[in-house]
């Protein structure tokens, strides 16, 4: 696919916008489900392993530097390991997407809960706390800060990865990106929709999960 | 598993023999040059990037202002989604009558360079102990000599980082200009690949496999050639630490 031809229609045809409403907002509600889908699997996953770690510490380490290396494999590349295996789809795309994940909430839940200062751990224990009523009421709260910050981390990663998922034939706004891209005379207006939503969902979601962790962890309120 | 098929030795064989053609090794389309242009492609916007972010930078930091534009830069340069800068920039060349094969691609990717360089090395430099720079003010260094021999030696481990998490991110970003053009250095093997279908999948999979081969060694390059820069005595102080958050 060459582009060769120098005329363009106008940056913003806002008649485009106006009339495309309801495709635009598809496509956004599209892209927040793909990026779901992928924050859950890999905090489903990411939790299992953090939890193998805390429990066998020696395996942090190999978990990380394998995570640590899927996550600098480039994004277009990991779709074209998968695609003869899991097809050009939906799959392909979450298991990418996911992989991405694991490196930044795998660190995050891991420093997260290692970071519980031990006078904390040694207080509960003191006030008869079991193990896993500790984890859950003590551990889990006070490393939430740092958990979130992954999620958040992870989210916005996640959405900027979705709009290359349009190359694998998936939807979201990386569908008007391309599209944009591929029609006969190049659409600037579809092309900049795509970017600029992109980057405000990822700013949306993110400041959504500071008002979450803000609210979860009311005793980290008026610190800076 | 709806290809299933296509994970027999017949895909195995298909790989090996995209390999072996030799026309796959030879003249502008061939792997060596494809290489090249991939390497030059992530290095030229990364050093670029080095060039237009570390002096503002180190002055903002080493005058204790804009901390919190240098929080947002990198907060900003994550929400942007790198394929839509990618083909945000090529529509301005397009107006212009413009290639497409080589300046969006570089545009597009110094800008995505820029964020964390510019807050790593604003953290590193800000960062830097106010203990230190009074003992050499005492010393009588100028500020000039502050900057050069103290705080950017010391905060040489943090600024590499971030040139090093900026170069990985280009070089993951480079095979995506493949899709605006011939370009797009060992990418254009993926996205030809990618467009025939099932067709395509050999072609796919050998091009994924040349660009994670390529992402890894540069990445290991760099992080050998970043031991070099780091004085011996700043490297020991900073062995054990983990490298910045990306």
């Amino acid at each position: 696919m060459t582009l060769a031809q120098a005329e363009t229609r106008p940056l913003m045809d806002w008649d485009w916008v106006w009339r495309n409403l309801d495709d635009i907002w598809a496509q956004t509600v599209e892209h927040l489900v793909l990026t779901g889908i992928a924050i859950g699997v890999g905090l489903l996953v990411s939790l299992t392993l953090a939890a193998a770690a805390l429990r066998w510490r020696h395996l942090y380490a190999p978990i990380a530097s394998v995570s640590g290396i899927l996550y600098t494999i480039p994004s277009l590349a990991v779709f074209a390991f998968l695609a003869p295996f899991t097809g050009l789809g939906l799959l392909t795309a979450e298991v990418a997407l996911v992989s991405y994940t694991v490196l930044i909430l795998v660190r995050n839940i891991y420093t997260g809960i290692t970071g519980v200062p031990a006078g904390v751990i040694e207080a509960a224990d003191g006030m008869g706390y079991r193990p896993v009523k500790r984890f859950f009421q003590i551990e889990l709260p006070l490393a939430a800060p740092v958990i979130i910050a992954g999620i958040r981390i992870a989210s916005v990663t996640v959405i900027g990865l979705v709009t290359v998922t349009s190359l694998l034939g998936l939807g979201g706004l990386g569908f008007f990106i391309l599209d944009g891209l591929r029609r006969s005379i190049l659409f600037p207006t579809e092309i900049i929709i795509g970017t600029v939503l992109s980057a405000v969902l990822a700013a949306v979601v993110d400041l959504g999960l500071l008002g979450i962790e803000r609210l979860i962890t009311p005793w980290q309120r008026g610190r800076a | 598993m709806a290809e299933g098929s296509g994970l027999s030795m017949e895909f195995v064989s298909d790989v090996v023999d995209w390999f072996s053609d030799p026309s796959h090794w030879t003249g502008a389309d061939g792997i060596p040059q494809r290489t090249l242009d991939h390497v030059w492609l992530a290095l030229l916007p990364t050093l670029i990037a080095v060039v237009i972010a570390v002096p503002p930078a180190v002055v903002l930091a080493h005058r204790h202002v804009g901390r919190f534009f240098a929080n947002a830069l990198i907060n900003v340069g994550r929400a942007v989604p790198s394929f839509g800068v990618l083909i945000v920039a090529a529509i301005f060349f397009v107006r212009a009558g413009a290639s497409l094969r080589f300046w969006p691609a570089v545009v597009a990717l110094v800008a995505l360079a820029i964020p964390p360089i510019f807050t790593n090395t604003y953290a590193g430099i800000a960062n830097v102990s106010p203990a230190l720079v009074e003992a050499g003010l005492g010393m009588g260094f100028r500020e000039s000599e502050i900057i050069r021999r103290l705080e950017l030696p010391v905060a040489a481990p943090v600024i590499l980082a971030g040139i090093e998490i900026s170069f990985v991110q280009v070089i993951a970003t480079v095979p995506l200009a493949a899709v605006l053009s011939s370009g797009g250095g060992l990418g254009q093997y993926i996205v030809r690949g990618f467009a025939q279908g099932r067709g395509g999948v050999a072609e796919t999979f050998a091009g994924a496999l040349l660009v994670a081969l390529l992402t890894f060694v540069l990445q290991r390059l760099f992080a050998a050639g970043e031991r070099l820069l780091v004085p011996a005595g700043i490297r020991r102080l900073t062995d054990q630490t983990d490298q910045a958050a990306t």
